[in-house]
This record gives structure tokens, sequence and C-alpha cells, in this order.
């Protein structure tokens, strides 16, 4: 297992200023301490939409690299999503999914048949171009490099353990301002 | 806000004439819609998403659930591309929380085209004897959300300025399908 942050670290040295970042709930609180930018798209509703956005922007910049960092118990609300996105088939979307079994942002509780559950399987079912599973963090480091260049649609399952205490203000998520950024930034590049 | 632009005038019956699916799609490519994503509907299926599949383009994106449609005309909208949602009215039911949150509350234009399943073709949809269709449109007052009643060839005109506005304005729009198009 990967401390939820420490994951993160490795991954953000590997995203450009080019790349949009499309971060769920628990992830997004640590992603954008992290690396904070207005590429970071963090307005996606609830019940596990954010892939589900991060399609519509990997068909409307496919020349841009849109990264998702789902969460499991999201990733579950939209399983459908995975045959959507398999269909399109946007080869610069990369789908991690950060899986902690817990619906973390809303207690803790336990998503359903934890442990059991196979998400790059999912993945490779619905028809995924590649899928990865990740739960050491030098492994990941090593290797996340080449999965950010493989072509997308691509998953990539993340065994994490919570970051820490969190400090949720989901105004850093929601608010005006921070759509308006980031409606902004993409627009303007 | 009230919000229900350019609907139909108060009479209990609609006009009864003719809808042409070639119509819709004239009126959808005059809009500049880039992507259609749809849930398949047996209202829409044969005057609308069939030939829209077979065109090609607008590009058509087949999606499991409408409220992934929700999410992705949202990215898309965020890359200045327009959308068309093409739907039921029983996925847009389903779909109330993405589109009160991403929609409404994120102030995004989602334009959804949806088909009313059911519907009497000669009652407006409030005056539907089907309770899930004649819901649609006080739901929507409620929700603060603009639609139109699509029931024949002269209604088709105002799906053009429905779409510039809920794009020039930032907010969703609705075109209500009241009856099936015919395929050509």
């Amino acid at each position: 297992m990967m401390k939820a942050d420490d994951c993160l670290r490795v991954l953000a040295r590997h995203v450009t200023d080019q790349d949009i970042i499309v971060p769920v709930y628990t992830s997004a609180f640590d992603w954008i301490a992290i690396r904070p930018h207005p590429l970071n798209y963090l307005a996606h509703g609830a019940m596990g939409l954010a892939s589900s956005h991060a399609l519509g922007l990997a068909l409307g910049r496919p020349d841009r690299r849109v990264i998702v960092i789902d969460g499991d118990g999201s990733l579950l609300m939209n399983l459908g999503s995975l045959v959507s996105i398999a269909e399109a088939a946007p080869r610069n979307l990369i789908h991690f999914v950060c899986e902690n079994g817990t619906y973390e942002a809303n207690g803790g509780h336990p998503i359903p048949n934890r442990g059991h559950v196979d998400f790059p399987g999912f993945a490779q079912s619905a028809g995924y171009r590649s899928t990865h599973a990740f739960s050491d963090l030098r492994v990941f480091e090593q290797q996340v490099g080449a999965v950010l260049a493989e072509a997308g649609p691509v998953f990539a399952s993340l065994k994490v353990t919570p970051s820490g205490p969190q400090t949720r203000d989901y105004s850093l998520l929601h608010g005006p301002a921070v759509r308006a950024a980031t409606r902004a930034a993409l627009l303007a590049t | 806000m009230h919000a229900r632009v350019g609907a139909n005038d108060g009479s209990a019956a609609v006009q009864a004439g003719g809808l042409r699916g070639s119509s819709i799609i004239r009126e959808i490519l005059a809009s500049n819609i880039e992507f259609v994503v749809s849930v398949p509907d047996i209202t829409t299926s044969e005057g609308l998403l069939r030939p829209l599949a077979q065109a090609g383009s607008p590009k058509l994106i087949r999606i499991c659930k409408e409220d992934e449609g929700v999410g992705i005309c949202a990215g898309l909208a965020h890359c200045n591309k327009r959308a068309l949602l093409l739907i039921q009215q029983t996925g847009m039911l389903d779909s109330i929380n993405a589109i009160r949150g991403v929609a409404v509350e994120y102030a995004l234009p989602i334009c959804m085209m949806v088909g009313l399943l059911e519907k009497e073709p000669d009652l407006r949809p409030r005056e539907s004897k089907r309770y899930g269709v004649r819901i649609v449109e006080p739901i929507l007052d409620a929700m603060g959300i603009a639609y139109h009643e699509i029931e024949d060839d002269a209604d088709v005109s105002k799906i053009r300025p429905a779409i510039d506005d809920a794009y020039a304005a930032s907010r969703p729009v609705v075109l209500l399908i009241g009856r099936r198009p015919t395929a050509s």
C-alpha cells in the first residue's frame, strides 16, 4: 500500500503545465495542496461523474492529456463510464483510481465488497487499451512515466492509505472563482 | 426567474401536424452542435438517433446512463464545444442530481433533447394522462430550467435560438420532443 499523498507527489512530478487534471474529493484536496494549477478541473458535481467530465474534456481537447484521479467509491457510482470511455477511445485520457476501500469523504465507510473488487479487471473488460495496478511506491515511481506516455484510454489503480487529516473546504473545489479560473485557463490555452 | 421560454401557448390541444426528423437535424446542425451524446429513446430512435448515427457528423457518443452525458457535455462546454444530450424523460428524471449540480448550480450550457415516452400526440405534456410525462414541466419549472415543446415542424424553429441562448447565457435548456419524428 502507498500513502495517498506520497503517491500523488510522484504523479505530480510527471505532470506538465499542459495537462488537465481531474481529481476527485479526498484526492482533490491532496492534489491541490501538492500541485495548485488553473488546469486542475475540480468542479464535477458528485456521484462519480469525474470520469465523464474527463471524457468530455478529452474529446474537446484532443491536443491535451487529461488525467483523472478518481476514487473507488466514485467509480462504483459510474461504472458505465468505463464502457463509454472505452468506446469513445480517447488516446489522451489516463484514468487513475485511488483504491482506499472506503467512501472516505463521507465518513470512511467501506465500499461494498471491499477487498474483492477488481477495478483494473473492470477497465480491461470494458475495453480500455491498457490497465495497471500499483501498490508499491517504488514501482509506481519507476513506471508512472511510461504509463503516462501510453496511448489511452489507460487505467491504473493505486492502492492507497489515507494521507492523514484534511481540512475540507469544498469552496476550493466547487466555488465560482475556482470554476471561472479553470474555464478561463481552458479557453485561453 | 420563470424559465418557460418560448413554450406553446395555453391551449389544451396541440396542433396536429407532422414532425420530421430531418427538420430537427437541420436545426441541430445549424446550431453548430459538434457532439450528440445519447442513450437511446424510443420516441426519437428512428427519426433522430438512427439518422444521426449514420451521418457521422455531429459525432455520436454512445453512453450507458444519462448522468454520464451531463458530465461529458460539461467537459465539452469547458472546451468551447457544443453538444446535445439526446435522451428520454425517464433518463432525465434519473439524472436530476447531475442536472441540478452541474447544469444549474455550475451554470453550464447543458442542452438536452428529451423524448417524452408515451406522451399522447394531441395533448400538451402537462395535460398527459401519463404521470411520468405530466410531471416533467413542473419539475423543470421548480429547477428554473428553460424548456420548449417540440410537437410539429412549426416548432423546430425554436431549437436554434434555444441552443444559442443556452450558450450565450451559460445555462441549461431542455427541448421536449412530444411525438415520434418521422425518419425523413
